[in-house]
């Protein structure tokens, strides 16, 4: 889960890492008196979960009130590579001299925290880790004993960080940690963590996101989840157990297990893009394949205008195929699919799931063995319809 | 010989007498594992299908000699059950739970290899050795006894490629199901490695995903170190980046973990790479 700016900073300054002591507003009226009562330079920030706002526009310096009402007026509302802004955070402007990236992360391959550092901040770290890989300063944490006052040491120095700026960083970095870890955060990145003209470190942007398997001992911040730009579609297969992730393409995919799921995307894809045919979704049914949650599936699938096929590829290995197959025709009947089926049932009891299809007679449901078949004739019912 | 599992190990099952724990524990039974018993804590004294049950797995390892223990418990509790068993002695310990905090395995990743035990997953389906033992969730019905490792990420994906080998006649020696999340206990290598060293196992498939780069460092393994042909398929060529398909660990960040680099480093590598899975009995052939 992700935050936005506003919550990833409010979390740190809990951490005692210095931030821009900004508020969040919704309407131009609020940036205003915001910016009224800060005095001086404002800085209005678009929240949205998207990278490069600051091109897109979504990030303005005022130098008064009304520029900063006139800026707000702009921002919130607009379209950023999709999303919307419905909120902007207000910061007073900071005299940045030089800017330092510093992130704590998960390294899935090592198996432990990863402490990432830079004196080029700003850039995103991608692109820096393209250009200049050397320039960012690496160092993993023994997820046992924590971070260690020596590789505090060990990361300021190795950085070139000035000596005068050492006991600050010390006590942001072990705050960033603090916070990762008691947050069970994935990553959290201060970029730019600024050095000011009066030679303070200050945490000007910031990034944070949570693992959603640890959201369950994370109330306070389950709380900050931003589901406004999740569509409906999405939403209600999380909230049914579903893993769904709407595609552009025609054939909606059912599946019993996320690998397959995406292995049969793929063959829709392989069978299909010689005449721009492909997957409409990812759909992970998970374990059980019950005639409820096929229901919802289905339902959830054909919500999608672009869907002209249903491909529906169930392997029964401890899940019977012959109670799949009796669910799926109960779900048929409930939802009644104006768009063709195809049906493929594999595994345990295969022979006498796809009697109970062949038995129901339905004009709109193809059957299929394997696979490849399954994917081909998905890809003919919607080719026979273009 | 195989590699992990065998009719020889004596397994135990932490969470024996919840519901999933129970259900599998019997399958695995029915297919000839020695189950020697399974842990509860508050259960201790109690029997399942004529086996004990155990408060502990100090007292259950002291009690049954077991080497091998099931982890099936739900995820608030099974980094501390998998510590558990570590800690008792187990060598190899095999975790179906999904859904466990990164932070939570990070620990557990240490733990384990520090007290030199093996871990398995978590959020696998486990191990099976087609005609002598199976440790966790895969049917019997998608392995029959052969020369081929199989070691995979998936769950079901695996069970269609081993079902489509088996209707080919083609035999499993053991297959391994790693796990989908980001920090797991063994690593690709670490399987790739055994079969090259298992006299039973004469070629293998390895069936990865997009996200992360342990598909990377294998073909860098298959290409320096190994000399049994690898046949492989990737999933999620079709997946949009950013976007995270089901599995915690598929996703494709910043270019880095796409179905494409992996393809290719493991075409670089010499393995055949099928580009649908039900190709891949015939590139073992």
């Amino acid at each position: 889960m992700k935050l936005h700016e506003y919550q990833s900073k409010f979390l740190f300054r809990e951490y005692g890492i210095p931030i821009p002591e900004g508020k969040v507003a919704a309407t131009a009226d609020e940036v205003y008196q915001i910016a009224l009562e800060t005095g001086g330079a404002v800085v209005v920030k678009a929240q949205v979960h998207v990278g490069g706002r600051g091109k897109a526009g979504g990030v303005k310096v005022a130098r008064s009130a009304a520029e900063a009402k006139l800026y707000a007026e702009q921002i919130l509302g607009m379209d950023i590579k999709g999303l919307k802004v419905e909120k902007v955070l207000v910061d007073p402007g900071a005299d940045i001299q030089k800017e330092i990236y510093l992130a704590v992360t998960n390294d899935r391959s090592a198996g432990k925290p990863l402490i990432m550092t830079s004196m080029e901040g700003g850039m995103d770290i991608e692109e820096l880790n393209r250009q200049r890989p050397e320039a960012i300063i690496r160092e993993h944490i023994d997820p046992l004993m924590g971070l260690q006052n020596y590789q505090m040491t060990y990361i300021a120095s190795a950085m070139g960080l000035p000596r005068g700026l050492w006991r600050q960083f010390g006590r942001i970095l072990r705050g960033l940690y603090q916070c990762y870890r008691q947050s069970d955060a994935e990553l959290a990145e201060i970029n730019p963590l600024a050095i000011t003209a009066a030679d303070d470190l200050l945490a000007v942007d910031g990034k944070v996101i949570i693992d959603d398997n640890a959201l369950y001992r994370q109330p306070g911040l389950a709380e900050d989840r931003d589901a406004s730009h999740e569509p409906a579609s999405e939403r209600q297969a999380r909230e049914a157990g579903i893993t769904y992730i709407k595609l552009d393409g025609q054939i909606g995919c059912m599946v019993n297990g996320a690998g397959l799921a995406m292995t049969t995307m793929d063959m829709t894809r392989l069978y299909g893009e010689a005449n721009g045919i492909g997957p409409a979704n990812f759909l992970d049914i998970g374990g059980g394949a019950t005639p409820q949650q096929v229901t919802v599936a289905l339902r959830i699938i054909l919500s999608d205008a672009n869907v002209k096929c249903v491909l529906l590829n169930i392997f029964g290995g401890i899940t019977r195929c012959d109670e799949v197959a009796k669910g799926i025709l109960t779900a048929y009947n409930e939802v009644r699919p104006n768009v063709p089926m195809v049906i493929r049932l594999q595994g345990t009891n295969a022979a006498a799931g796809n009697q109970i299809i062949n038995d129901a007679d339905i004009p709109n449901i193809i059957s299929a063995e394997t696979l490849t078949e399954a994917a081909q004739r998905a890809v003919a019912a919607v080719k026979e319809q273009a | 010989m195989a590699i992990l599992i065998d009719k020889d190990s004596k397994v135990l099952v932490q969470g024996i007498t919840g519901r999933q724990g129970g259900f599998h524990a019997r399958l695995m039974m029915e297919y000839g594992t020695d189950v020697v018993g399974g842990v509860t804590p508050g259960k201790g004294g109690e029997w399942f299908e004529g086996k004990p049950v155990f408060d502990t797995m100090r007292k259950a390892v002291e009690t049954t000699n077991a080497d091998v223990s099931l982890v099936t418990v739900p995820a608030r509790f099974a980094p501390d059950a998998i510590i558990e068993a570590a800690d008792a002695g187990i060598q190899l310990i095999i975790g179906l739970t999904e859904h466990i905090p990164v932070a939570d395995m990070m620990k557990v990743v240490s733990f384990c290899a520090r007290r030199g035990a093996r871990l398995i997953g978590p959020n696998c389906p486990g191990v099976i050795t087609p005609g002598q033992a199976k440790v966790g969730i895969i049917p019997a019905m998608v392995a029959i006894p052969g020369n081929v490792g199989v070691v995979s990420k998936s769950g079901t994906l695996t069970y269609e490629v081993g079902f489509a080998m088996k209707n080919k006649g083609i035999g499993i020696s053991t297959m391994v199901g790693i796990g989908g999340d980001p920090v797991i206990g063994t690593t690709f290598v670490e399987v790739l490695e055994m079969f090259e060293n298992d006299p039973e196992t004469e070629k293998v498939a390895l069936l990865g995903e997009i996200g992360g780069s342990a598909e990377i460092a294998a073909a860098d393994y298959i290409k320096n170190s190994m000399t049994k042909p690898v046949a492989a398929f990737i999933a999620g060529r079709s997946a949009p980046p950013g976007k995270r398909m089901g599995h915690a660990g598929a996703i494709v960040d910043g270019g880095e973990g796409s179905a494409e680099e992996k393809i290719q480093a493991l075409a670089a590598a010499g393995a055949r790479v099928a580009a649908n899975p039900e190709e891949i009995p015939d590139l073992l052939s």
